[in-house]
């Protein structure tokens, strides 16, 4: 009890932090994601191998490497003095990515093959087949696994925590290193992240139901 | 492979088209390189005495210890979570509520916080002075719950009928489980556990977090360690391990697709689109999604 109550305003800082790592690690990796399938299923080659190159590269490293990655590599590129939370939730939102690329792949392949046989007889390029026909109908079958990468994305933004963005993460290590016991910090810590991932897990079967029209 | 049927064949137009973006591409991505190549060189980070200290014996011990200490943790916990992956897929199935309860309580639990929190505590809590074991039980526990779910699925994918044959040969409830219903469900999800334990092999790197000298905590130790041209190795040692890790991974999924590959070709054993794909919650896994056998009633357990 009493480290939640003593230490409130730091346990408040670090739930924000972890919302909002996860809500722009999540646009980053949607649309990002949506662009390498869209790359991975297009008639260019050069963009279906740098679409499959990002995938498997991405889904085959660690994410605490990758993290390693964008605080150690990147800065030494491209804009050195980006602040930690941006590095991390780009890190985050590259990586997961690939993921969402994969299960919009997997969506697209669903759709009924009429479909895009009939979207181009009627003459659409590729552009306005996926962006009018196939995506639209893709949605429905890729929300539930969204759901679950969006999930696993706010349990991995704990990694961003570990290197110093503030998040719940950093607060746990926080109070243990001031001492404190470490079952009620991490009693509260899993609860923060409950609510986060209840409240993602909501709002996608709220989706869910509302995207369900009878075929 | 639907992607031909998303365009026709290109005609003489198209194809003129298609090679400007083609070339347009390559370019953007060759650009990208190349900024990034000469950012690099002119930072200092690409001269060869940076790369050279993978020279040194010391230094390949160095990673060749780490590569031991991260096979050592993969090694514990993919038993350990194969062990209680087991356990808790039975108590989950258990006909006794109280059993059947505290199963589904301990995993959603774990399987709902991240790995991170799960492995700090208990390396502050209970395993300050072994953070090996700590990395162990915590990948244990965490991918413990994972593989019970894939594995109940794969018990409910069996179908009814092997289950009624045994009790009608009057097989006890142990003996069905372990003799009936538990090889077939192994059988069946065989690539789910190995992309799983893929996915167990990339989290040992969160040792780093816990100061276990695993494979990435060896590299930021050699890089902060090492002095060369007055800067401090990041770069060349990231890009080292980092293939390293990537290796290892690719070799292990691999695997994955190669058994997959290998289930899909044999015609015993149950089908494996009777499975409703339990996307696993650390990192939906690619072969499950990409089986092919993704159908559009994946309402996983994994909604917590």
């Amino acid at each position: 009890m009493n480290v939640l109550l003593d230490n409130f305003s730091e346990f408040r800082d670090g739930f924000i932090g972890t919302v909002e790592i996860t809500a722009v690690s999540s646009v980053i990796a949607l649309v990002l994601g949506l662009l390498l399938a869209g790359f991975r299923v297009s008639p260019v080659p050069p963009l279906r191998f740098f679409g499959t190159a990002w995938v498997t590269l991405l889904r085959n490293t660690p994410l605490t490497l990758l993290f390693l990655v964008f605080y150690f590599v990147v800065p030494e590129i491209f804009f050195p003095g980006m602040s930690s939370f941006l590095l991390g939730s780009l890190a985050l939102g590259f990586y997961t990515a690939s993921f969402v690329c994969e299960t919009v792949r997997s969506g697209i392949n669903t759709v009924p093959l009429g479909q895009a046989e009939a979207a181009r007889s009627i003459g659409m390029t590729f552009t306005q087949t996926l962006r009018l026909i196939v995506l639209p109908q893709a949605t429905r079958t890729v929300i539930p696994p969204l759901s679950s990468i969006f999930i696993a994305l706010t349990k991995n933004s704990a990694i961003a925590g570990a290197f110093s963005v503030t998040e719940l993460f950093g607060w746990q290590k926080l109070m243990s290193d001031q001492g404190y016991d470490i079952v009620p910090v991490f009693v509260w810590v899993a609860l923060g992240y409950l609510v986060v991932t209840f409240a993602i897990s909501g709002a996608f079967r709220l989706l869910e139901s509302r995207m369900e029209v009878a075929r | 492979m639907s992607a031909s049927v998303l365009y026709d064949a290109p005609g003489p137009k198209a194809v003129v088209r298609n090679r400007i973006y083609a070339v347009l591409g390559s370019l953007a991505i060759l650009a990208l390189l190349a900024v990034s190549i000469v950012r690099l060189s002119d930072k200092g980070h690409l001269a060869p005495e940076m790369w050279d200290i993978f020279n040194y014996s010391g230094i390949r011990e160095n990673i060749a210890d780490g590569v031991v200490a991260t096979l050592k943790a993969f090694g514990l916990a993919a038993v350990g979570s194969l062990v209680l992956g087991v356990l808790l897929a039975v108590a989950r199935l258990s006909d006794h509520k109280p059993v059947r309860w505290a199963a589904t309580g301990f995993i959603e639990l774990f399987r709902s916080i991240p790995l991170l929190i799960t492995i700090y505590a208990v390396w502050v809590g209970f395993l300050t002075d072994y953070s090996m074991w700590a990395l162990a039980l915590g990948l244990s526990i965490y991918n413990g719950c994972v593989q019970a779910e894939v594995l109940r699925a794969g018990v409910n994918s069996v179908p009814k009928g092997q289950r009624e044959a045994a009790y009608a040969l009057g097989m006890s409830k142990t003996q069905v489980m372990t003799s009936v219903l538990m090889p077939q469900a192994v059988r069946a999800m065989l690539p789910t556990i190995i992309s799983q334990l893929v996915v167990t092999l990339k989290d040992t790197s969160l040792g780093f977090i816990i100061l276990y000298p695993e494979l990435l905590q060896t590299a930021r130790l050699i890089a902060s360690n090492t002095q060369v041209n007055g800067q401090y190795p990041y770069v060349s040692t990231i890009v080292v391990i980092g293939c390293i890790y990537v290796a290892m991974c690719l070799a292990l999924s691999g695997l994955a697709t190669w058994i997959e590959r290998r289930g899909r070709r044999a015609k015993t054993g149950i089908t494996m689109a009777a499975v409703a794909a339990p996307v696993t919650a650390a990192d939906p896994v690619g072969t499950v999604v990409g089986a092919g056998a993704e159908v559009p009633d994946g309402r996983d357990g994994t909604t917590n």
